[in-house]
């Protein structure tokens, strides 16, 4: 079983596209990214693709051989929907591919076209994520499915909104220098604790925006990178998946993330790493609130004490365990679709010293990509460690 | 508002909300569910029975929503909460109360309302 290399990843600028289709998002980064890797594209094998509301933006059903085409490829597409989820649980099937030895080179991406059809429309192709029957018609936003888990808390571990406002704070920072970031705009814990309210106690500067956007990535074998003189030093050395009910009022506890607690134990027993060997981490933070939820579950902190990380400067670029140096969904923006393929760039770019944040974690051989869907009822973890 | 076919259990279950006659499905664990539900999530148990729902739940979160889909637009602001029933939680919309005043463990009925904007019914919670 060989651990697949990243040979190649691209990401297009995410923000405000209404006008760019899905496909052309997504070929400007599979084709950016082929051609990083140096493999010649008839080399391909299979293509998994992640996208969630490409019917409801796009009126276009039937993606995976739609975008394999716009990537010039003839090759098996598979897409793969798990609502913002998609990307990371696309990337775990290509790992399983080319572990099991179906294949030696697979692409895997994903694109989101969301502004195009406007704040309220996204809102509402946001909320299917939730269940139809028992949240959505209980007036279940997005938003507000992450306000009811914030709330639930504050009231079982303690914790404020200034808390929360320190990791929108952190993650603007962040994005400063990410060409690639929707959002390069400093912000202060007052502009945070000041701006509009979406659903309380979450405001404006708690969400993540609404992102146009596509990312790619070539993974190959470690043999196939050997032999074409490649180089790709960055492995996914460990995958997991977990999930839950996916309604918010059938779980036992509202602040907690098991699904992710599960894709954690996977992905570190299947590397062989613990939470302490992990030099940073992506993790999917498309409320605040949600960062919290992560890094607890990925075993960085006891529960209750991930609030305090941001505040307390432990999870910023100096501290030490950044979280989210890309800027994270919150300042890089989350192309839903595309999200859990962007962090696996970002952290392999992190290892490879080639990320305009690498300076902040010199030396780092562990990184660890988590990708949440909906309320975190699906979640997939990735390890990725630089070899020799 | 278009006619649409019923979905089935869930307005059954509304139903029988409306008529004071709510009910959840329970395991042989005490696990609780709403319908439609063949079999237990949690222990895989497929003896569920149905029990009439407490007269009254606690709420365990809430929000105010300011940003809505357009199906609750004219809601909006609105309360959304989870309430706690015992074995069973259900999520409604909190109407009958400031929505500032709302806490988590206030005691609440459950009914059936009707949503603002589209006239749709909708799980409504009430202070009692
Ligand atoms: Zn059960």
């Amino acid at each position: 079983m060989s651990d697949p290399r990243i040979a190649g990843a691209s990401v297009t600028h995410f923000g405000k596209h209404p006008e760019r289709t899905g496909r052309d998002l997504f070929a400007e980064a599979g084709l950016e990214a082929l051609s990083q890797s140096g493999i010649d594209p008839d080399d391909a094998e299979a293509l998994y693709y992640g996208n969630f509301m490409g019917e409801l933006a796009e009126h276009q059903g039937h993606q995976g051989p739609l975008m394999a085409e716009a990537i010039g490829l003839d090759v098996p597409a598979t897409r793969v929907e798990a609502a913002c989820a998609s990307a990371g649980t696309a990337v775990r099937e290509a790992v399983k591919t080319i572990r099991n030895g179906e294949a030696e080179v697979v692409v895997v991406g994903g694109a989101e076209r969301m502004t195009n059809i406007g704040t309220a429309a996204a809102t509402d192709a946001l909320a299917i994520a939730a269940d139809d029957l028992y949240e959505v018609r209980a007036g279940m936003t997005f938003p507000g499915a992450y306000a009811l888990m914030a709330r639930s808390y504050f009231d079982q571990y303690g914790g404020s909104h200034e808390d929360l406002a320190h990791i929108a704070v952190k993650n603007h920072e962040h994005a400063l220098v990410n060409e690639h970031a929707q959002i390069q705009q400093e912000i202060t814990v007052e502009d945070a604790m000041e701006a509009p309210t979406i659903a309380d106690p979450l405001g404006l500067y708690d969400s993540c925006p609404i992102t146009d956007g596509a990312a790619a990535a070539v993974l190959t074998t470690e043999a196939y990178a050997e032999e074409h003189d490649l180089d790709a030093p960055v492995a996914i050395t460990g995958t997991g998946q977990g999930g839950d009910n996916l309604a918010l009022q059938d779980r036992p506890h509202l602040a907690q993330t098991p699904a992710a607690d599960k894709a954690a134990e996977e992905a570190y027993g299947d590397a062989g790493v613990g939470p302490d060997d992990v030099d940073f981490a992506e993790v999917h933070d498309c409320f605040t609130i949600a960062e919290v939820l992560a890094i607890e579950s990925l075993g960085f902190y006891e529960r209750g004490e991930g609030i305090a990380a941001a505040r307390n400067g432990e999870t910023t670029r100096d501290g030490d365990l950044p979280i989210n140096l890309s800027g994270g969904l919150k300042a890089k923006g989350h192309p839903v679709g595309a999200t859990g393929v962007a962090q696996l760039a970002t952290v392999a770019w992190l290892l490879d010293g080639s990320h305009p944040r690498a300076d902040a974690v010199p030396d780092s051989t562990v990184g660890v990509a988590h990708n949440a869907g909906g309320t975190v009822a699906s979640t997939t973890v990735h390890v990725m460690e630089v070899q020799e | 508002m278009t006619e649409s076919a019923r979905d089935g259990e869930y307005d059954d279950w509304l139903d029988s909300i409306e008529s004071d006659d709510g009910y959840y499905l329970e395991c042989s664990n005490g696990h609780g569910w709403l319908p439609p539900r063949r079999v237990c999530p949690r222990c895989h148990d497929q003896e569920l029975s149905a029990v009439d729902l407490p007269e009254s739940g606690e709420i365990a979160s809430h929000t105010t929503i300011t940003v809505p889909t357009p199906q609750f637009e004219d809601d909006a602001p609105y309360v959304t909460a989870i309430a706690d029933f015992g074995p069973v939680s259900v999520t409604g919309l909190v109407r009958d109360v400031d929505p500032d005043d709302v806490a988590i463990g206030d005691v609440v009925g459950i009914d059936v309302g009707e949503r603002v904007t589209t006239g749709d019914r909708a799980v409504v919670f009430r202070p009692r």
